[in-house]
């Protein structure tokens, strides 16, 4: 029911050394039964992307305290956390607060 | 979040453009912007308010406590990281304001390479550096880079209390400023452009400059032994933070700052608070993490960041590009339960993913704590690395407490040594087992490290369990233990004869040096030490 989406998704403030040290990746989200939302995207990522310590990043169902996600610079929060519906273009960034000071 | 709820339940948008659901609230602040962040449990803020609120809450932490005088000279100490970039970036622009409302101190900008301690390669180091140093030429601050390895060249005086400058009242606060504005109103020179009135665009490069690369390779080397030998994650942490600590502190003495200037966040005071409490410095925790710390008397540490959470930090240096460089600490990738500073992060951003107010809770429970009445830091003996006021009496042998602290000293009978002192027992090498003698022969090592230990507060005391040998340790820790060691006390001083060496004293180092001239405080520390060594 859900086209294929190409969305940008980037890791800063320390997630990207579980990432390889890449910070943007573009990605094309496969076409699949539900729409995708911030929930589906982040199983993926796992799956996908994520190279080591699934734990550092996801913790059950969302992302672990401490992680920033921003979609759109916008704070997640405002847009219903990990239910928002993924939009084509969409740019999803993860910040990880929990480095340096 | 009702609201925002209700929209993401609607069906996909029909055609071009897509409408971007959720955002119907509105910014709390002026009504009508679209938000961008939402801060504390629930208060959405649009771009423009949110950068007026972050810069104001920095200038208002500067303006309610009033310590920093105009013209001073204050050290920021950069690691980097985005709390410390944010507040570098934050100076910067508060002293290019219009001259009103312009910050009024004199900056300068301190970046500590720790790589060696956090096991990095030399290239990786040197990109970091380079990194580092693109952005430090672009603030126009004086700036300076030192290694972690220096402290292997620092002179025992930076363990020193120096005499405290007198504080200035509300009143002369006042009386500074407006001195200052009158200065430079006659001066003429106000309003053009934003020039700090220290050099613009001095670079200061990294001292020092003409180091031996061999020097430089075998501090390297006994930096990373010295971590390497230390047994807990906790406890490297720990002394690592010590360490970089007196690095500061002496860079900043020996630049004439009396102020540093620390990017300690919200969160990062709140998970402190708890992780000291849990290591044993529930005493000290009104300086460790209340916004000024004057422990080191001439220069006082302040925490201007200490009331934007990590959340608003990362937020603001996303949408404004604040640049920062990203440093692979020690802890990085380091599971839950490698040390208690992990645990206790773990714990409370947990809890404040569920309860939204943990963190400001125990941040405010911070900023209730007192702290006792000292005067200057004439008032009792100090921490040999913390330099905060002890607060082990080692003399309490009847308690489970006092019977833990002094496990090594009693392992040495206390006779003492009658002429020059015995040959150093030569099986004790690094990291060797402390019963090496079996107590036959006095070992002067093992006596050494009784008289450290006996110098340290409960939390340094527990750390140094984890550290097995102090050999790896810098050079200037152990000449201050061992001086302040061989200070006499009063009560003997009577029984000494004017050449004579040793007759009651059992530090064990030979010929006996006069004591220096420290005033005070020197006395008072060495009547606290004396007494537990001669008991």
């Amino acid at each position: 029911m859900a086209a294929p989406l190409s969305v940008e998704v980037e890791f800063g403030g320390g997630a990207e050394l579980l990432f390889d040290g890449v910070k943007k990746h573009q990605v094309t989200l496969p076409g699949q039964e539900e729409p995708w939302d911030i929930r589906n995207l982040l199983v993926w990522i796992k799956k996908n992307l994520l190279k080591e310590r699934p734990e550092l990043f996801i913790q059950g169902d969302s992302v672990r305290p401490g992680i920033l996600v921003l979609v759109n610079d916008a704070d997640w929060e405002l847009l219903g956390e990990l239910d928002y519906q993924l939009q084509d273009q969409d740019s999803i960034l993860f910040i990880s607060t929990l480095h340096g000071g | 979040m009702c609201q925002v709820g209700e929209d993401y339940g609607d069906p996909a948008p029909e055609g071009p453009p897509p409408l971007r659901p959720g955002r119907e609230l509105k910014c709390v602040k002026c009504t009508e912007g679209l938000p961008v962040v939402v801060i504390r449990a629930g208060d959405a803020f649009c771009r423009d308010c949110f950068r007026a609120f972050y810069i104001h809450k920095f200038r208002a932490v500067l303006g309610k406590n009033r310590l920093i005088f105009p013209g001073e000279k204050v050290l920021l100490a950069w690691s980097g990281g985005p709390s410390s970039s944010s507040m570098v970036w934050q100076v910067l622009e508060g002293l290019s304001r219009d001259s009103a409302k312009r910050l009024r101190f004199v900056p300068g900008v301190v970046y500590v390479d720790e790589g060696a301690a956090c096991g990095q390669s030399r290239e990786d180091r040197a990109k970091t550096l380079s990194d580092v140093k693109l952005i430090l030429q672009t603030l126009g601050f004086p700036w300076h880079v030192v290694t972690l390895e220096e402290v292997f060249a620092l002179p025992p005086s930076v363990l020193r209390c120096s005499a405290q400058k007198p504080v200035g009242t509300v009143g002369t606060y006042k009386v500074a400023v407006d001195s200052f504005l009158q200065q430079q109103h006659t001066l003429g020179a106000e309003g053009v452009g934003g020039s700090p009135s220290s050099a613009q665009g001095e670079a200061q490069p990294s001292q020092p400059c003409t180091q031996d690369p061999q020097d430089l390779a075998a501090q390297t080397e006994a930096l990373s032994r010295l971590f390497d030998s230390v047994k807990t994650l906790t406890a490297k942490e720990e002394l690592l933070q010590t360490l970089r600590t007196h690095l500061i502190l002496h860079v900043a003495r020996t630049h004439g700052y009396s102020k540093v200037m620390t990017g300690d966040s919200c969160t990062r005071l709140a998970i402190k608070l708890m992780t000291s409490l849990a290591l044993g410095r529930g005493a000290f925790l009104a300086w460790d993490t209340g916004f000024s710390d004057e422990r080191h008397g001439d220069v006082v540490v302040v925490r201007p960041m200490r009331e934007h959470t990590l959340k608003e930090v990362a937020f603001y240096n996303r949408l404004f590009a604040v640049p920062s460089v990203f440093t692979p600490a020690m802890d990085t990738k380091a599971p839950e339960k490698a040390s208690i500073h992990r645990l206790m992060e773990g714990f409370l951003l947990r809890l404040q993913a569920q309860f939204p107010s943990t963190v400001s809770t125990v941040y405010r429970t911070s900023e209730k704590l007192v702290k006792a009445p000292r005067d200057g830091c004439a008032a009792g003996p100090r921490c040999l690395l913390c330099m905060c006021s002890l607060d082990v009496d080692a003399a309490d042998s009847a308690t489970a407490f006092g019977a833990q602290t002094q496990d090594f000293s009693q392992m040495q009978p206390s006779t003492p040594l009658a002429g020059a002192p015995t040959v150093p027992c030569r099986a004790a090498e690094v990291g060797r087992a402390p019963n090496c003698c079996q107590g036959t022969r006095p070992c002067r090592r093992e006596d050494s490290r009784a008289h450290v230990i006996e110098q340290l507060c409960y939390g340094c005391r527990v750390n140094m369990k984890d550290v097995p040998s102090l050999d790896p340790l810098p050079p200037y820790i152990l000449a201050e233990a061992r001086l302040r060691s061989q200070r006499p006390s009063p009560e003997i001083q009577e029984y000494l004869l004017e050449n004579s060496d040793d007759e009651a004293h059992t530090s064990g180092s030979g010929a006996w040096g006069p004591p220096e001239q420290e005033g005070k405080d020197g006395q008072t520390a060495c009547n606290c030490i004396n007494k537990n060594i001669f008991n």
